[in-house]
C-alpha cells in the first residue's frame, strides 16, 4: 500500500464509523416513531370503546415531569 | 382524570436544548468538512513523514475525544454518587459508550498511522499504545459489568464507581509518552509549545474542535434516544 492509500483507509475507517453510528440511531428512531404509534392506538382504541384510559400509577416515575392528560 | 407520570428523566422534545441539535449537527458537518479539506488539501506536507503525516490531524483529535468522553463519564458518574440524582448514571453511560466508539477509533486510525510510518500495525514495546489499550479494555469491561446487574440503583452506583476508577488511567494514558523511554510515538505538543508550522497547528485546532463538537452532538442525540425509548417504556407500562 502507498501512504495515500493509508491516508484514505485512516480517514475512511473514521467516515465508516460514523456512517454505521448514524445508521444505528436512524434505525432506533424508527423503532421509537413504531413504538409511539402502537401507543397512540391503544389509547385511541380505548377511547372508541367508550372509557377513559386506564393509567396505571406511576411505575418509576419521579417529580421531574409530568404529561398532563386532561 | 389524572395526571400521568411517565418522564422519568424530563426529556423534552420542544426544550431548546433539543431544538438546538439539528444547529449544532449542522455545524459539526460544516467545521468536519472545513477541517478535512485543510488536512487533506491546504496544509503543507510534513517533511519527515510525509504524506503519511496528515492522519495526525484526525487521529490526534479523536484521542483527545477519547479522553475527554471517558472523564465525562466519570465527572458524571462522581455527581451520580454525590448528590444521587438517577439521570447522571444515563448520562455517565452515554458518555463512556462515546469514549468506547472514539477509543476504537484511535486504535484503528493510530494503527494505520503506525503501519505508514513505522512498519509495523502495532508495538507491544509502546507504552503510550499499550496503556491507551488498557485504558479502552477497562470502559469496555464497564458494559459487561453494566449489563450484568439488574436495572436500578445498585446498578447505577456499581456501574459510578466503576467509572471513577478508570478515570485514574486517562492522565497515566496521556503522561506515557511523555514518560516512555522509548520514544518512537512521536511528541508534538512540548513545554515550548507546539513543534509544528502554523498553519498545521491551526488545521490541528480546527479538526479538534469539528471531532469534539461531533461528540457532543453525537452524545447529545444517543442521550435524547435513550430517555425518549424509557419514557416510552414507562408510558407503555403505566397504559397496560
Amino acid at each position: 500500500m502507498t501512504q495515500g492509500q493509508y491516508v484514505a483507509a485512516a480517514y475512511g475507517a473514521v467516515f465508516v464509523f460514523v456512517l454505521v453510528y448514524v445508521a444505528i440511531i436512524a434505525a432506533k428512531l424508527s423503532r421509537l416513531q413504531r413504538e409511539t404509534a402502537e401507543l397512540l392506538e391503544l389509547v385511541r382504541s380505548r377511547e372508541r370503546l367508550g372509557r377513559p384510559p386506564d393509567y396505571a400509577a406511576p411505575v418509576r416515575g419521579s417529580s421531574e415531569g409530568a404529561m398532563g392528560t386532561e | 382524570m389524572g395526571v400521568l407520570r411517565v418522564r422519568r428523566y424530563g426529556v423534552d422534545l420542544t426544550s431548546t436544548s433539543i431544538r438546538s441539535l439539528p444547529g449544532l449537527a449542522a455545524l459539526a458537518a460544516g467545521l468536519m468538512g472545513l477541517a478535512l479539506v485543510l488536512a487533506l488539501i491546504v496544509v503543507a506536507e510534513d517533511q519527515d513523514q510525509g504524506v503519511s503525516q496528515r492522519i495526525f490531524y484526525i487521529h490526534v483529535p479523536i484521542a483527545l475525544t477519547a479522553y475527554f468522553c471517558f472523564g465525562l463519564g466519570a465527572w458524571k458518574a462522581l455527581r451520580l454518587l454525590w448528590l444521587g440524582e438517577e439521570r447522571y448514571d444515563l448520562e455517565s453511560y452515554v458518555a463512556i459508550h462515546q469514549g468506547t466508539i472514539f477509543g476504537a477509533l484511535t486504535l484503528i486510525t493510530g494503527s494505520i498511522w503506525a503501519k505508514a510510518s513505522w512498519g509495523h500495525w502495532w508495538l507491544w514495546s509502546e507504552d503510550q499504545l499499550v496503556l491507551f489499550l488498557v485504558l479502552f479494555l477497562f470502559y469496555c469491561a464497564y458494559f459487561m459489568l453494566r449489563f450484568s446487574l439488574q436495572e436500578g440503583s445498585r446498578r447505577a452506583r456499581s456501574s459510578a464507581v466503576y467509572a471513577l476508577f478508570g478515570v485514574v488511567l486517562i492522565p497515566v494514558s496521556f503522561l506515557a509518552i511523555r514518560l516512555a523511554e522509548n520514544l518512537i510515538h512521536p511528541t508534538v505538543f512540548t513545554r515550548e509549545g507546539p513543534q509544528m508550522a502554523g498553519s498545521m497547528f491551526a488545521t490541528f485546532c480546527i479538526a479538534w474542535a469539528a471531532v469534539t463538537l461531533l461528540a457532543y452532538v453525537l452524545y447529545r442525540v444517543e442521550l435524547a434516544g435513550k430517555r425518549l425509548d424509557s419514557d416510552l417504556r414507562d408510558l407503555r407500562e403505566a397504559l397496560q
